[in-house]
């Protein structure tokens, strides 16, 4: 059965996130002011699974192998048919 | 005695890595594609500098991934050597041979200039010839490169001692300025426990021809080789933590 997992990585609470402070001072520059401002990064995974559970092990797996680094980020997934 | 440089699809410091071992310290080198994986054994592996993969996902994170680590990890619990420099040293952490991770600066932008680091640990197969405390100047090039860890990890560095450079200002003092990427504790060169791998930000390779600017960096090659010489196979036989 095809699956897709739709998985978001960010920077765990308090890591200091070089990017989003660069587009928040850029926002800054065009007027529009923002008191928080985090980035994140979705992937969109297709793929074949026995069921429900078995595709957010798989989605598990991607993360914890290759799509996040633990010492960073964390993750969450969602599954959908 | 026989070096291995490893070359990944965006490695761009591997030739420089090749010159100086094998021009400048005299060593024989290989030049291994990666896929090649490695053929023989070899007394030291250099992971050069570069954008291997891009830098996709994270820097070092798809390299760190493929076959000839696997290799690389048999090479190191066989006690032999590897070096990881910039990118090599980021291809280390996500692949977990030294613990952290090397991230985005902490003033997101891509730093090239030289800077100085203190030796804060001669006590090693890559720095032995250097004093403790010893101020040195060579380059860093990367935008990638803070060295961030859980605060576990980093006091048992700092207790154990494996990190074996920090950035620092000329007179060798930790200030704030004198850390171009926020690295925590100023960390940019951390051994792993059996002491055999080493991971630094900086490029010593860029720094070992005095014509250059520097030859700073050679003494990385040179105490590596005279590790080797002295311990007959490359296999780790006299680190002893401090």
């Amino acid at each position: 059965m095809m699956y897709l997992a739709k998985i978001t990585i960010g920077l765990k609470e308090g890591m200091l996130d070089p990017e989003a402070m660069a587009i928040s001072h850029a926002l800054g520059n065009l007027g529009f002011a923002t008191d928080d401002l985090r980035t994140k990064r979705l992937y969109l995974i297709r793929f074949d699974a026995a069921d429900a559970r078995e595709a957010e092990e798989k989605a598990r797996g991607m993360c914890e192998r290759l799509l996040a680094n633990p010492v960073i980020h964390h993750f969450e997934i969602e599954v959908h048919r | 005695m026989r070096f291995a440089v490893i070359q990944f699809g965006g490695s761009n410091c591997d030739r420089d890595a090749h010159s100086v071992l094998s021009d400048i310290c005299g060593v024989e080198t290989d030049l291994l594609w990666y896929k090649e994986g490695l053929q023989r054994p070899y007394d030291a592996v250099i992971i050069p500098g570069g954008f291997s993969y891009g830098d996709y996902l994270r820097a070092g994170a798809i390299a760190a991934r493929t076959p000839v680590m696997k290799d690389i990890m048999v090479h190191v619990r066989e006690g032999r050597l590897v070096l990881g420099i910039c990118n090599g040293a980021q291809i280390l952490a996500e692949s977990g041979l030294v613990p952290g991770v090397f991230t985005i600066n902490a003033y997101p932008k891509f730093i090239c200039r030289p800077v100085h680091l203190r030796v804060d640990q001669p006590a090693s197969p890559f720095t032995s010839l250097y004093r403790k405390g010893e101020v040195i100047r060579i380059p860093i090039a990367h935008k990638e490169g803070r060295y961030v860890a859980p605060e576990p990890v980093i006091r048992d560095l700092e207790d154990s001692g494996r990190v074996a450079f920090r950035f620092c200002s000329p007179d060798g003092s930790l200030t704030p300025e004198s850390n171009p990427n926020g690295a925590m504790h100023h960390i940019t060169g951390i051994l792993n426990p059996a002491g055999n791998v080493l991971a630094m930000m900086p490029h010593p390779e860029r720094a070992s021809e005095a014509i250059l600017g520097s030859d700073d960096g050679k003494k990385v090659f040179l105490s590596m080789i005279t590790h080797i010489e002295h311990s007959g196979t490359g296999k780790q036989k006299k680190w002893r933590k401090p």
